[in-house]
């Protein structure tokens, strides 16, 4: 896909976001608000781990750690500090910092890929295990008790700096989208950056990207702990839009999830798992409507659909299909042949004649 | 002789369990010079030539790159002193087309502005400007070579280190490679690590013989080519 083409694409999402941003509340009722907000949520963890897999090629099992950590640490920093204002800031720090540390010692300690994602699954799962034992009342980080597996109940955000103004579910639907359009569109500059494209070479050849000069293990522990801080974003607005958080946010259901959305999505593009996971989000709420068809059974039956017919992803099928309808032109053009093009597009014509 | 001492290993080993593939082996590289290493499969040059570039860290010995000992430096630390490092098997970035290969390289010590002429005038000078959006695993091994070198010379190396530069190449880019060789000399010191004893020929200045993981001799490709105990190495062990 050309830069130009790209732009375009990227000018229409941003107008889609924002129309849906503004038009959406005043249109829908208010339980699909708050069903929203969760839905976004949701998008915006699918975009950490595109950002981290479909970019960096780290393939992160465990994406729901730091969307858990992020969750659990709003909650928490929330009810010690009386407001959310800081407790977004920390929570957010803190889901990146963990993965960090976690990625220091992956990166650093050289771990092969297919251990990387045995590990980042571990760890979510220990976790959720840890989390649910702590249902005493002996278990508590300041005044925030942890409450084993019934969780904790999320304060919902306020508006910075006065705690006593607290946001209407409207208002977090707003917050939420405006978010996932800012952590979006942050993603795209992120991966037009020289960072972004010294991740995506690293994807290519790592031992190449060593030897151009480029410390590796340093480039991927921080672009793994930006997909960490986003993680922990896409927490808190989960945390708020359910109300509560509790140790299911590290289950395996969720760990796999997450990868089910970027494969169905697409990896290497950022709208890709924003849209497999939003699709797939409302999927899954309008069968659980129903009994007939157990949930679990059509997600595995699109996870293996998609796996081997559509192994790209949507997006990027699509993108193919597209290119390949726009014939030969687009293709030269693309190519900057510009001397050939009228030689084969005669070429073309006798073809079809 | 040509100026200061740029490389320089002392008592260099590497073995692998019982297997002595490199044996404390001492070797100087002085500034702006073209060193050919050449021996027989298993010598130990591609052994060697890992050890200089952090891809091996080697048993015994040192490594010395401009007075700094380099045996516990990454590869990327290696590169970062100005080595330009091309592998026997290319490695690029293989989804990426060929100019966004070039401009990693040059980016990686250069300003945005400088990197983009940098990529322009490699481009030129390895020939793959009319290709230059070209996906890199689509073009063919001789270009994949090309592209390489380009990576390597884009980010301006004071020493280049070259494994098998011009295997699997056609006559033709072979010549245009030992061209692009002595030219990347005008401004670097070289080591070449060579199998093709013609494209040697083409570029050497001074030979140096691995053997059995030792150097057997040092010296200027005439004196090499007529050596009897290279013969006898390169065209097996025959009894006379």
């Amino acid at each position: 896909m050309n830069r130009a083409r790209e732009n375009s694409w990227l000018i229409l999402i941003g107008i889609v976001g924002a129309i849906f941003l503004i038009g959406a509340p005043q249109v829908l009722e208010l339980f699909t608000i708050i069903n929203l907000t969760t839905a976004i949520a949701m998008a915006l963890l699918a975009l950490s781990l595109g950002l981290v897999w479909g970019f960096g090629g780290i393939l992160c099992f465990g994406q729901s750690t730091f969307f858990g950590i992020g969750a659990y640490a709003y909650v928490v920093a929330a009810i010690n500090f009386g407001g959310t204002s800081w407790a977004v800031v920390v929570a957010i720090l803190v889901a990146a910092a963990f993965a960090a540390v976690l990625g220091y010692f992956m990166f650093y300690g050289r771990v092969s890929d297919v251990y990387l994602g045995v590990i980042t699954l571990t760890v979510s799962l220990i976790f959720y295990n840890l989390m649910r034992r702590t249902s005493g009342p002996e278990y508590k980080i300041g005044d925030a008790l942890l409450g084993g597996f019934n969780g904790i109940n999320a304060p919902p955000l306020n508006v910075p700096g006065n705690a006593s103004w607290i946001l209407f579910p409207e208002d977090v639907f707003y917050v939420a989208m405006a978010a996932l359009i800012i952590g979006y569109f942050g993603c795209v500059w992120l991966v037009r950056s020289h960072f972004g494209r010294v991740a995506v070479a690293i994807r290519e050849n790592e031992l190449r990207a060593e030897l151009v000069g480029y410390d590796v293990r340093l480039q991927k522990l921080l672009l793994f702990a930006v997909g960490g801080g986003i993680a922990g974003t896409a927490g808190v607005l989960f945390a708020n839009g359910v109300g509560r958080v509790t140790p299911d946010v590290f289950n395996l259901y969720n760990a796999a999830l997450i990868i089910i959305w970027v494969i169905v999505g697409g990896r290497g593009t950022l709208i890709g798992p924003v849209l497999g996971a939003f699709g797939l989000f409302y999927l899954i709420s309008s069968l659980g409507q129903q009994t007939s068809i157990n949930n679990n059974l059509v997600l595995g039956v699109i996870l293996v659909v998609f796996v081997l017919l559509v192994p790209k992803g949507i997006v990027p099928t699509v993108i193919d299909l597209w290119d390949r309808k726009r014939g030969r032109r687009g293709q030269f053009r693309r190519h900057g042949r510009r001397q050939r093009r009228r030689g084969s597009r005669t070429a073309e014509t006798r073809h079809e004649g | 002789m040509k100026g200061e001492i740029v490389v320089e290993t002392r008592g260099l080993s590497m073995h692998f369990g019982g297997v002595v593939a490199v044996d404390q082996v001492d070797f100087n590289l002085r500034e702006n010079e073209l060193r050919c290493l050449i021996g027989p499969n298993g010598a130990g040059k591609s052994t060697f030539f890992k050890c200089l570039t952090g891809q091996l860290k080697p048993t015994f010995g040192d490594v010395v790159i401009r007075d700094l000992n380099v045996n516990r430096a990454h590869s990327h630390e290696i590169a970062g002193l100005g080595v330009g490092i091309k592998t026997q098997v290319p490695n690029v970035f293989e989804g990426l087309s060929v100019q966004e290969n070039i401009w990693l390289a040059a980016r990686r010590f250069h300003p945005a502005a400088r990197a983009r002429s940098l990529v322009e005038e490699t481009l030129d000078r390895v020939r793959l400007t009319d290709i230059r959006r070209e996906v890199v695993n689509e073009l063919s091994h001789g270009q994949r070579q090309w592209v390489e070198l380009g990576m390597v010379i884009s980010a301006e190396p004071w020493l280049v280190l070259l494994d098998e530069p011009a295997a699997g190449m056609t006559h033709d880019e072979v010549l245009l490679t030992a061209e692009l060789i002595r030219e990347i000399n005008k401004t670097a010191s070289l080591i070449v690590v060579e199998h093709d004893m013609q494209f040697i020929r083409m570029i050497a200045d001074k030979v140096t013989v691995f053997h059995r993981g030792a150097i057997l001799i040092e010296d200027t490709m005439d004196v090499v080519a007529a050596d009897p105990t290279v013969r006898e190495v390169y065209l097996g062990h025959r009894k006379k």
